[in-house]
């Protein structure tokens, strides 16, 4: 690959500008508030770990963050299982309004979250799922679902159809042949699937807000309630942020090498 | 590689089919069913035809006003941050180290604020802004520029683009990365036997091998950011006034703030047919642009061997990485 001149100077320009915010959030949550309104320091001068020893031992706050954790995991477990045989079906044959479907569901990937969050707050309560992990979870499957089949789709076509051909030959029924030869072959390809819908369903709030209302608060909606109610928390809130941005830095590690080709939705 | 026609796939494609169907069709369907009718409150509902849609489009009422001037604000901030996201991400993509552990750092750092929740991208970009307590507003007004997002419109969207490019031009570049490491190095040593010069390597071979991926770039941005809420909401809440509400801000504020159903449920239709047009075009471009690839390539003489599958044992063989 050829660079151009100055690359350097670029992209440490660009990752600092990238980093400044971040540490910013860093810094605050180590700082006293009374550091934090009254002087401006670079760094913390009295460091603290009062605002994250509160989240950790606050039930309303830590409980947050189990929430997100669950109706995120059920999700993905959700739209992988389903994405895998559509996927697959995707890429090898021709079916009757396959192309139409195709569009559908990336039409569903576009659909912005705010049309949905009123007819979604009905149909939940009136199935009773309401305030539910499993609201959130099936409510994320909406754009989270077309996702894992894209890009679950670009990797099943990585794969030679010789190897369905000798499979079948060799007398692999269909599903024991999906589940012993492509998937493992495509292992790869799930991991990066599960990480983009783990990600897209993190990161989302507006749904994971107006489908909960107590038991299954997801953390983002804690933080701007919490944080409005105390007069400005500025030490937790930073706090709380910090805690929501480590489970993506810590997923990233393991994606690394596949993500640029994951948010090409495996196309690349 | 051509596809074998099999009706039986459907049973294969069903479960997404269903699972989407339940969760985008359904609620699909209670707007629609809105959208018509007129409420007073106590679940009573008046047949109101298509009187939400002329209300909607029709500028001189509250309606029609709030709903055409959101759109058009929203417009000019997905143009904008299209024309700054862009080249900005094909420098940095270009500006990418080209071996060595700085790549997967690089990369790294550059996914991090994918990986943020989008509320907690507006509070890091509220707390980072302010006059009071954050590093960029407190220098901004050390160095004698009166910045204050809050009170200020032009310094509310400049804050909120600024936010925005921070937050997704590394989707941008990542995506150029990508393209560009599918260049055969053969290319570039082929450039150099000609003496091309660096734009000419730019314009001749990397601009085209990053067509594709630049379109899915274009199409997420636009996509995201028309219909943006959650981030521009934490940092201005549409504020100062209205100038940074968005079609979506507007749309949860009538839906969720004022439960006006009927007139909900019309903006949502309107503004959902709005993203199924775009969406439509940019589909179709893309799946000519994908024929188009095939047709050169099969014209072509193959430059990747075949796997010689067929007889091999299984184990032994790996996916072929890269392949549309």
């Amino acid at each position: 690959m050829h660079s151009i001149p100055g690359r350097r100077l670029i992209m440490g320009l660009f990752l600092v500008f990238l980093l400044l915010p971040i540490y910013w959030l860093v810094n605050m949550s180590f700082k006293t508030n009374s550091e934090i309104v009254s002087t401006m320091t670079l760094w913390p001068h009295t460091p603290t770990l009062q605002h994250y020893k509160r989240i950790f031992t606050d039930e309303s706050w830590y409980s947050g963050y189990i929430n997100s954790l669950q109706y995120v995991i059920l999700n993905t477990i959700i739209s992988i299982s389903v994405a895998l045989p559509a996927a697959y079906a995707f890429s090898r044959y021709r079916f009757l309004g396959d192309k139409h479907l195709f569009f559908w569901l990336l039409s569903n990937r576009m659909a912005p979250a705010a049309v949905y969050a009123l007819p979604f707050f009905n149909l939940y309560s009136a199935i009773g799922l309401f305030d539910t992990p499993w609201a959130v979870a099936l409510a994320h499957c909406i754009f989270n679902v077309p996702l894992a089949v894209w890009i679950l789709e670009g990797f099943v076509s990585g794969v030679p159809r010789e190897i369905d051909e000798t499979a079948f030959l060799d007398g692999y029924s269909f599903p024991r042949f999906f589940v012993k030869i492509l998937v493992p072959l495509i292992a790869s390809g799930i991991g990066v699937a599960a990480f983009f819908c783990f990600m897209f369903s993190w990161v989302e709030l507006l749904l994971a807000r107006t489908l909960t209302s107590v038991s299954a608060k997801p953390i983002a909606a804690i933080m701007t309630r919490t944080v409005s109610a105390a007069g400005m928390d500025w030490g937790l809130l930073a706090a709380a942020g910090v805690l929501t941005i480590i489970p993506g830095a810590l997923v990233i590690w393991f994606v690394r090498n596949y993500i640029a080709r994951g948010f090409a939705l495996g196309r690349v | 590689m051509d596809k074998t026609v099999n009706q039986k796939a459907w049973f294969l494609v069903l479960p997404v089919f269903l699972v989407v169907a339940f969760s985008a069709v359904l609620p699909l369907m209670t707007v629609v069913n809105y959208s018509m009718q007129d409420t007073f409150g106590n679940n009573q509902f008046f047949w109101n035809g298509v009187g939400w849609f002329k209300e909607l489009l029709d500028p001189s009422t509250d309606l029609g006003g709030r709903f055409l001037a959101s759109l058009g604000r929203n417009l000019f901030f997905s143009l904008v941050i299209l024309a700054i996201e862009v080249p900005l991400g094909i420098v940095v993509a270009l500006s990418m180290p080209r071996e060595g552990w700085t790549v997967a750092a690089c990369l790294i750092i550059l996914a991090l604020p994918l990986l943020i929740p989008w509320n907690v991208v507006g509070t890091i970009w509220q707390i980072f802004g302010r006059p009071d307590i954050g590093l960029l507003g407190y220098t901004l007004n050390a160095i004698g520029i009166d910045y204050n997002y809050v009170a200020n419109e032009f310094d509310a969207w400049v804050t909120v683009i600024v936010m925005d490019v921070w937050h997704w031009t590394s989707l941008v570049a990542l995506l150029c990365y990508a393209g560009l490491k599918s260049i055969p190095e053969a290319y570039y040593q082929a450039a150099q036997i000609d003496g091309a010069s660096r734009w000419a390597v730019f314009k001749a071979i990397q601009l085209p091998k990053m067509n594709r991926v630049l379109l899915i770039a274009v199409l997420l941005r636009f996509m995201d950011s028309f219909m943006i809420y959650t981030e521009p909401f934490v940092v201005t809440g549409g504020g100062p006034g209205n100038s940074t509400t968005f079609v979506s801000i507007e749309l949860v504020k009538i839906a969720l703030g004022q439960f006006d159903l009927g007139k909900a449920a019309a903006l949502s239709l309107v503004y959902n047919l709005i993203i199924l047009i775009v969406c439509w075009i940019f589909y179709t471009v893309m799946t000519n642009a994908g024929v188009e690839r095939k047709i050169q390539a099969s014209s072509e003489p193959a430059v990747e061997p075949k796997p010689s599958a067929a007889l091999k044992p299984m184990p032994a063989l790996k996916p072929k990485e890269g392949v549309a």
